[in-house]
């Protein structure tokens, strides 16, 4: 445990990606198995015990402190766990002596995973009195799921890598089969065992992705080299089907398929890997976003919710056929071969993204300037002879979205409203990426909006505020970084009283987008692009 | 009949006065008789005409200011009893910089000391804490909440050691104050076993050296200004702590920067100061020296200031003591 508490704290406070890299590879290095399996699985989301929330530790610092003084360190410290970990007593010798040996990783997960709920509060108080500080901490944060330590999956998986002559990418190929605390995993990097079996149905195929279309770059392009399709306004994911198995995933990766009951349904029996667009569909009529956003973010959904708000696929691209790996090849024949593919199924929960064809660049233009079509966010463009790889490399797709403008920004402050909303925070301020001195990414504001929500997903922006936020000042409260806004607005004008150098027109919540990870939110310059 | 000690101490625009001795406890404007607890700009400030402060104080006063009083200076060894007006008063250390003293006033019978700044655990650049028994003591309160229980400083300072394992290719850079807590790291630096020479930003050298003239051994220490950058890989650079966010820190290159101060304990502080490895060291009493203290000292009446007086205030009325909050104006709390 305390090797685990010390690089949480490390890596809490170290923004360098490649120190980070270090500090992870050394642990990993250092910490023998399962206890590195299971450190590397909380990293990368893959262990979320939620057996301890916010009510229980409550209860347990009032049985330990006294209600004012934890009070006033609670508003002091502002994180709950925190402050618990801070707060709770020193172990003296009136403290019912608990286990003495030091507590290590496995047996907290253990414990924790097999400790009925009930049970879990007088286990956690016997851990504490042992603990220091900063491994009560990381218990605490382990045992509520969801460490925010400013590392991704990647990365925890680049820093295994390190430490062998395995690359990511095989680490990712077969990461989806895997289980924590993934110690054949650990031998076959360290080239200590062999590559792990594992069931290659399940597996997530790292996505490509698109890079906004600059206009002014169009001359340079050769229309007869690229395809256009129309970019779905839903959410991007990989559907897996082999040998059964059927698999959803989002964009990074996270299996969605539990809430997908009639996907898995309408695609049982078929073979192959695609990419595309999941959308809610009503007869081939795809319904807004917001519709989709019904079914977003669920475990579990009801067979009314499946019947009004029906899932469907569009499909995009094809990774595998079958078994058959194709994304060494063309776009153009990978195309074909998905458009096959999509014939010779027989469902009607997916189906095949159009070609749009074009011969000069300004039919694009006017056709995206006509797209008013819900559902349609505007096209995008593939060059030809490009393989599928993963990430988003330069040049080969490009997204070109339909007006008006539209930025994906970060939430940085909220503040309370007025009048009805006086105990909601419903104005908020949100900002974009830019490289700061040293080298690091750094919001920077750009815009405040306080429209273009509905009352009930106001009230659930009020709790992510209260829950999220670092610091008060008065009625502003500033919060994390990890909820993005799809901002829409008329226009981008340069301004000097902005930090950012620039102030948006209009802008308002176009759409909350409680699935985008905040690392991927525009940067400031792709809005200095748009200044009229 | 026996002095009220209350009357003892009055709050005055100036600071904490006692009428009886008809002197300031460190004033935040020039008076006319000043006694100083310590050498830190928030309480040591220059143009008192008359200042009572130990030899050590008086000598970082001299330092700082190029001058401790416009008319006389007094030095008061610790334990030393000195007569001021009605009062006799004496200076006894106070654990927190190298001549720190509490202040204790003793009239008709009646004992009130105040505090300064002060802690209670080892420190090998400075007098250790004794506890003065009165009837009014005025503690400080910096770290006046239960979340403050500063770790052993060992431990801490074996993560610098430790992170100059994983990064050996990375310069060092540690902000500490330029009174007492650089002279602890150092000190402590040198009880870890690290012998090699550490690296002084130039607004470090005049008060190492002074330290080093008091008696304080720090070992080898050399002036960073004109070094290689390549010279400095892997080695401990020690500056103010503004320094780590100036331009000046951007010459070293990809460096680690640490910083020791108590207020690293809670992660926001730490996140906000923006330092890659926050080391929890300080020079104040954390909330278990505290609330020792305010038994310790056996006093009916505990006043508390310079901090969070709330929940010390709470805890000593918890404990059946009279105890109130007190506030004087012009403490900060950069130099915890």
């Amino acid at each position: 445990m305390k090797a685990y508490a010390e690089l949480l704290e490390r890596l809490v406070h170290t923004p360098s990606r490649n120190a980070k890299l270090a500090l992870l590879a050394q642990y990993f290095r250092t910490t023998p198995d399962p206890d590195r399996g299971w450190a590397l699985a909380s990293l990368t989301g893959d262990l979320e015990l939620k057996k301890v929330t916010p009510a229980r530790i409550r209860d347990l610092i009032e049985s330990r402190a006294d209600p004012v003084l934890f009070r006033l360190s609670y508003d002091f410290v502002g994180d709950l766990a925190e402050t618990a970990s801070l707060i709770w007593p020193e172990r003296t010798a009136e403290t019912p002596r608990g286990s003495n040996h030091p507590l290590s990783l496995n047996e907290a997960v253990q414990t924790l995973q097999t400790t009925p709920r009930t049970k879990i509060p007088s286990v956690i108080s016997e851990w504490m009195d042992a603990l220091s500080p900063s491994e009560r901490y990381a218990l605490l944060k382990l045992g509520m799921g969801g460490m925010r330590v400013g590392v991704s999956a990647r990365l925890a998986r680049v820093a295994l890598a390190s430490l062998g002559d395995i690359t990511v990418d095989e680490i990712e190929e077969i990461w989806f089969g895997l289980t924590p605390p993934y110690s054949d995993l650990f031998a076959w990097v360290e080239g200590k065992g062999n590559r792990p079996e594992i069931d290659e149905a399940a597996a997530f195929r790292p996505m490509m992705l698109a890079n906004p279309l600059d206009e002014e770059q169009l001359p340079d392009l050769i229309p007869g080299e690229y395809s256009a399709e129309y970019k779905w306004d839903g959410i991007r994911v990989q559907v897996s089907m082999r040998e059964g198995a059927i698999r959803l995933y989002s964009r990074t990766g996270d299996d969605i398929t539990g809430a997908f009951p009639d996907l898995v349904a309408g695609l049982t029996g078929l073979n192959g890997v695609l990419d595309g667009e999941l959308l809610v569909a009503r007869n081939g009529e795809v319904a807004p976003f917001s519709d989709l956003q019904q079914r977003l973010g669920r475990k579990t959904v009801s067979a009314k919710m499946q019947q009004e708000f029906p899932a469907h696929i569009r499909a995009y691209d094809i990774l595998f056929d079958g078994a058959d790996d194709l994304r060494p090849l063309p776009q153009v024949e990978r195309r074909e071969r998905l458009a096959e593919w999509v014939s010779d199924a027989d469902t009607t929960v997916l189906d095949l993204s159009s070609d749009i064809p074009f011969e000069r660049w300004d039919e694009l233009q006017a056709l995206r300037e006509t797209l008013r079509e819900t559902g349609i966010e505007g096209l995008m463009l593939k060059r030809h002879d490009t393989p599928y790889v993963p990430g988003r490399p330069k040049g080969p797709w490009f997204k070109w979205k339909r007006d008006p403008l539209t930025a994906d920004c970060v939430v940085m402050y909220a503040q309370r409203g007025h009048g009805r909303r006086s105990s909601m925070y419903s104005d908020f301020t949100f900002g974009c990426w830019r490289p700061g001195d040293g080298g690091e990414m750094e919001l920077v504001p750009v815009g405040k909006a306080y429209s273009g929500y509905t009352d009930a997903e106001l009230t659930k922006l009020d709790k992510w505020v209260r829950q999220n936020s670092t610091e008060r000042y008065g009625p502003v409260r500033a919060v994390k970084p990890g909820l993005v806004f799809e901002v829409a607005f008329d226009a981008v004008q340069s301004s000097k009283r902005h930090k950012s150098g620039i102030a948006m027109r209009f802008p308002r919540i176009h759409r909350i987008r409680w699935d985008k990870p905040h690392e991927e939110a525009d940067l400031v310059e792709t809005l200095k692009n748009m200044t009229t | 009949m026996r002095t009220d000690p209350k009357s003892l101490l009055k709050v005055r625009p100036e600071g904490l006065f006692c009428p009886a001795g008809g002197f300031y406890i460190d004033p935040v404007r020039p008076v006319d008789r000043a006694v100083i607890t310590h050498g830190h700009a928030d309480h040591a400030r220059p143009g008192n005409d008359h200042v009572l402060a130990t030899p050590e104080t008086l000598a970082i006063m001299q330092s700082r200011y190029g001058q401790t009083a416009k008319i006389a200076d007094q030095a008061s060894a610790y334990g030393q009893v000195n007569t001021i007006g009605d009062v006799s008063v004496t200076l006894l250390p106070a654990g927190h910089v190298l001549g720190s003293a509490q202040v204790l006033i003793e009239t008709g019978g009646a004992r009130v000391a105040v505090s300064g700044d002060y802690k209670r655990r080892a420190d090998a650049t400075c007098a250790g804490f004794e506890v003065a028994n009165c009837d009014l003591y005025v503690t400080e309160a910096t770290f006046g909440l239960p979340v403050f229980r500063h770790p052993d400083d060992h431990g801490e300072i074996a993560k610098v050691l430790k992170s100059l394992n994983t990064f050996p290719d990375r310069a060092h850079l540690l902000g500490a104050y330029a009174l007492g807590k650089a002279q602890r790291v150092i000190m402590l630096l040198r009880q870890a076993g690290y012998d090699r020479p550490i690296y002084l930003h130039g607004a470090m050298i005049e008060l190492c050296d002074l330290y080093k003239g008091l008696g304080v051994d720090l070992g080898a220490l050399i002036p960073v200004t004109g070094i290689q950058k390549k010279d400095l890989q892997g080695e401990i650079i020690l500056c103010p702590p503004s320094a780590l966010a100036d331009r000046w820190s951007r010459g070293f290159g990809d460096a680690v920067r640490a910083f020791a101060s108590g207020w690293m304990m809670v992660r926001q502080r730490a996140k906000q100061s923006g330092v890659e490895l926050p080391i929890i060291l300080s020079d104040h009493a954390d909330w278990t020296e505290l609330t020792t203290t305010i038994r310790d000292v056996e006093a009916e009446t505990i006043w508390v200031t310079h901090g969070r007086e709330e929940a010390l205030v709470h805890q000593a009325r918890l404990f059946g003591l009279d105890a109130d909050a007190l506030s004087i104006a012009g403490f900060d709390e950069d130099s915890a």
